[in-house]
């Protein structure tokens, strides 16, 4: 009987697949018929093989001993969950079917491993790519050479270059743990996985063993170039990171560049603007779901400009009423000006209750993707845009309109400014509106990464005003430039010395760093830095 | 004339108060009218102890202009020291029994004593400490900033970030402070035990004594020659340097005396309330404590300690009978208080008593210095 069997396999192996098709998925039912285990489990393989189209629900069915056998005639059929049963060959309907005239197939631990085998390697037949990625990835992982048969025949008519790459993947893995393979196949074969270079490959060169000579010295110098590939990789991942950290920072103090950097102005209350931006995004989104649910995409792109009114009236506010009376008395600003971040916090919790509010990102916010070994995910990724689209937008509006042209007069020169006419205590307000409403779109960009609670801005005042700082005040490439060494510095520290102690060296190298350059990395020269 | 009338009613009203709460506490049955409870001899305690965190921020920023955001780290420093030793004094009382180890590094998973812990089971070591730990870091901290002239705002950023970074630290549980929990379930002090009715008293008095002592060196200090060059670099420090002073000398003197004041203030604090952790180095305890000051009145040592009771007085009513309001009240005081009420509650009656206030535009009185 076993050697029926393997008679049927080599022969449903050899024949064309077109042909074969029909007859070996013929030969697998026979197979799956009979009493012995043995033979069982190659017809589970043969199934698997043949690409039939009910082979899926059949070894399903088998795994969950819903395949019986009608003793006249050797057919099969699948109990369905409502009792009655199904013809296996063709998925229709058999009502005439009596379950006294059928027995169940039967299932030993060796059947039951094959027909797990099979049905993972029949989703490298799936209609749908990504499934067949993820089986190749599976087989990849198992490099079971019992799968090289499926591979093979999934490779022949794959049209997905992707898919195709990882079943190759797979291949080649499988192929350096057979027995069978030959010297030349195993050198191509570590090739292969040298040129996918990841951790895994890796550790699957490093798991090989008793190669011959020639394979053993190709697997040490691909696992030498994949090391030195990984650690490329890291490093680049490394500077997303940071480039991601930083234009988080970048988006927090780029307001504060406004309001500290050209007006001289510590606003403590700074972050507690980037909070209420974020709040705003919280009841923009409150707001469509009760009454347009399908805006919801668009939720963020209301918020920011909203989020940049509500928090620049704030700060116009804020300044009428405040910081009028204490131009020229920084420290005073400061005390005053944390003073309100309290009443501000303590306003928001008491609105809004003390816990986190829930802010949704929207689905082309949401995902991933894969860049090389690089994980990019898209918040992320829009954040780094956003802020460097916050920015440009910031510089050409100091640079090229009226408002901005009246700024740049009023830092440099407060009374000539005057003299020429301009209203230089609404130059002062509007100013620092422009800071607060450009804090409040951080808010916006900070809500989808961080939590949205009332403490949300106390955790980037002080990390904002260090940014500003280390650039050099009254300079918004400083601000950039600091925003952008401080994340990347920070995600390099961090695989080294961890998260926490990262952020203190950062805090101390920072504080080092304002020693040697008291007015940070590009200092204002000439008149300008007297004011 | 290092003492006029209000640095002797100041006196009076800090030893005198001390003495009567901690008689009324001791001397009376519990349930006569007069009676002061213990938890009320431990607040009175804690109202002083952030008086010397209030004094020493107000030589500094009163007299020096150097308005430092990260002061309660001092004050936590001095109180680790203390912390210490009587996690040291908990011995094989803990919850483990351990004689060596205290209870968090037994949970660690630690066998022995790190380096850094040997010699805080002995008292004078723990109070030697309390004095160098905040007055070394301060040496060092202060030679950096002032040695390249980093002033104003700049300072106070830094000085923010300084405290941040040791909050950041002190949080972490391998630096073998107790991390986020610290260090608490103290036993006792020098054999008294720090729960018992007559230790609180006597901490109080000492307390208050310590205070007194502050006071008399501050005010020695300010009215010495030592305290006008002081207030001269305050106000014009380029014109000070310029007639021959150095100014970081006597900054860095005055910052690391402020620092070690602050730092016993925080040693006294540990035993009386009982606890020490990280959260003492939050920026917001700092800025905190400059607006003690400035309710009191910059620059008048006497209306540092005033404010440094009254707001306390005040948060400890707020907290309990209105938790919500709290946070709007101390936002008011710090609005109210530097629109309205520059010169502070002391400086309401400067004009009698002749008390030094300093001009509160004091950075813009600086000379621009030519640069580029």
């Amino acid at each position: 009987m076993k050697r029926f069997a393997c008679l049927l396999l080599i022969v449903a192996l050899a024949l064309a697949p077109v042909t074969s098709r029909a007859q070996s998925a013929d030969d697998a039912f026979a197979a799956l018929a009979s009493p012995s285990f043995e033979t069982i489990r190659h017809g589970v393989e043969m199934l698997a093989l043949s690409g039939h189209t009910q082979a899926a629900a059949i070894l399903a069915a088998l795994q969950a001993n819903r395949l019986f056998v009608r003793n006249a005639d050797k057919a099969l059929f699948i109990k369905a969950e409502d009792g009655t049963f199904i013809d296996a060959a063709n998925g229709t309907p058999s009502p005439d079917v009596m379950a006294s005239g059928l027995k169940p197939v039967r299932v030993n631990n060796a059947v039951r491993g094959a027909v797990d085998a099979a049905l993972g390697s029949l989703r490298l037949f799936a209609p749908d790519a990504a499934t067949r990625v993820a089986a190749a990835e599976a087989v990849f992982h198992s490099h079971d050479p019992a799968a090289l048969p499926a591979l093979d025949r999934a490779l022949a008519h794959e049209a997905d270059p992707g898919a195709k790459r990882r079943m190759e993947q797979a291949r080649a893995a499988a192929l350096l743990f057979a027995e069978s393979t030959g010297d030349a196949d195993r050198v191509a074969a570590v090739d292969v996985l040298r040129a996918r270079g990841d951790i895994d490959s890796r550790s699957l060169l490093a798991s090989l063993s008793g190669q011959p000579q020639s394979v053993s010295d190709a697997a040490a110098a691909a696992m030498t170039a994949i090391d030195r590939n990984l650690q490329l990789w890291s490093i680049l991942q490394s500077v997303y990171y940071g480039l991601s950290l930083g234009s988080v920072l970048l988006l927090a103090a780029a307001g504060l560049a406004i309001t500290f950097g050209v007006m001289g102005v510590i606003n403590m209350a700074h972050g507690e603007m980037v909070m209420i931006g974020a709040y705003v995004t919280f009841m923009v989104q409150q707001a469509i779901r009760d009454y347009a649910p399908g805006l919801f995409g668009g939720s963020l792109l209301i918020a920011v400009p909203l989020a940049f009114i509500v928090a620049g009236l704030i700060g116009i506010a804020i300044e009428r009423t405040l910081i009028r009376w204490l131009y020229g008395r920084p420290l005073e600003t400061l005390l005053a000006t944390w003073g309100l971040s309290l009443i501000l916090q303590q306003a928001v919790r008491s609105l809004f209750g003390p816990n986190n509010r829930d802010v949704g990102t929207p689905d082309w916010m949401s995902g991933a993707t894969e860049l090389g070994n690089l994980t990019i995910t898209y918040n992320r990724l829009y954040i780094i845009v956003f802020a460097f689209l916050v920015l440009a937008a910031l510089m050409a509006a100091l640079r090229f309109t009226s408002l901005g042209l009246a700024m740049r007069a009023v830092t440099q020169n407060r009374q000539m400014a005057a003299a020429m006419g301009i209203r230089t205590p609404w130059i002062d307000a509007l100013t620092f509106g422009l800071g607060s409403g450009v804090a409040g779109m951080a808010g916006v960009a900070l809500s989808q990464i961080d939590n949205v609670s009332p403490n949300l801005g106390q955790s980037y005042i002080i990390d904002s005003f260090m940014v500003v700082v280390f650039g050099g005040v009254g300079n918004l490439w400083g601000t950039v430039m600091g925003a952008l060494t401080l994340g990347i510095v920070n995600k390099f520290l961090e695989p080294v010395a961890g998260a926490v102690l990262g952020k203190i060296v950062v805090l101390v190298l920072l504080i080092l760093f304002i020693q040697r350059r008291p007015r940070g990395m590009f200092p204002l020269k000439g008149r300008a830095a007297e004011a | 004339m290092i003492l006029n009338r209000a640095s002797w009613l100041t006196l009076a009203l800090v030893l005198g108060g001390a003495a009567v709460l901690a008689v009324l506490n001791l001397a009376t049955a519990p349930d006569a009218p007069l009676h002061m409870p213990t938890y009320a001899v431990a607040l009175a305690g804690k109202y002083l102890c952030f008086a010397m965190l209030a004094l020493a921020v107000d030589l500094v920023w009163g007299f020096a202009g150097i308005l430092s955001l990260g002061h309660a780290a001092f004050f936590a420093l001095g109180g680790y020291a203390m912390g210490m030793y009587l996690m040291r004094q908990i011995g094989a009382r803990g919850v483990y029994g351990n004689a060596n180890l205290p209870d968090f590094m037994v949970f660690l998973g630690w066998h022995e004593l790190p380096w850094y812990w040997h010699g805080f089971e002995w008292f004078g070591f723990a109070a030697l400490m309390v004095v160098l730990v905040p007055g070394v870091l301060a040496l060092v901290f202060g030679w950096l900033a002032f040695r390249s002239r980093v002033t104003g705002v700049y300072l106070s950023i830094i000085t923010q970030a300084l405290t941040y970074a040791l909050l950041l630290a002190f949080f972490r549980n391998d630096m073998g402070f107790g991390g986020n929990n610290g260090m608490t379930d103290f036993k006792d002090l020098l054999g008294f035990p720090v729960q018992a009715e007559t230790t609180r008293c006597a901490l109080l008095v000492i307390t208050a004594l310590f205070l007194c002592a502050q006071f008399l060196v501050a005010r020695w200090l300010v009215t010495s020659r030592f305290g006008k060059v002081l207030v001269a670099v305050r106000d014009a420090e380029a014109r000070t340097r310029f007639l021959g002073y150095r100014p970081e000398s006597y900054k860095l003197v005055v910052w690391v005396l402020s620092a070690v004041m602050a730092g016993i203030g925080g040693a006294l604090y540990v035993p009386q309330v009982g606890i020490i952790n990280p959260s003492e180095f939050s920026p917001a305890n700092s800025i905190e404590a400059v607006i003690w000051v400035a309710v009191g009145g910059r620059g008048t040592l006497s209306g540092a300690i005033l404010g440094a009771v009254l707001v306390n007085l005040g948060k400890t009513y707020f907290t309990s009978a209105l938790p919500s309001l709290w946070l709007y009240a101390l936002g008011a005081i710090f609005i109210f208080v530097t629109l309205v009420l520059p010169r502070g509650i002391v400086g309401l009656f400067a004009r009698r008593e002749r008390v030094v206030v300093p001009d509160s535009v004091s950075v813009q009185a600086e000379p621009r210095e030519a640069t580029g």
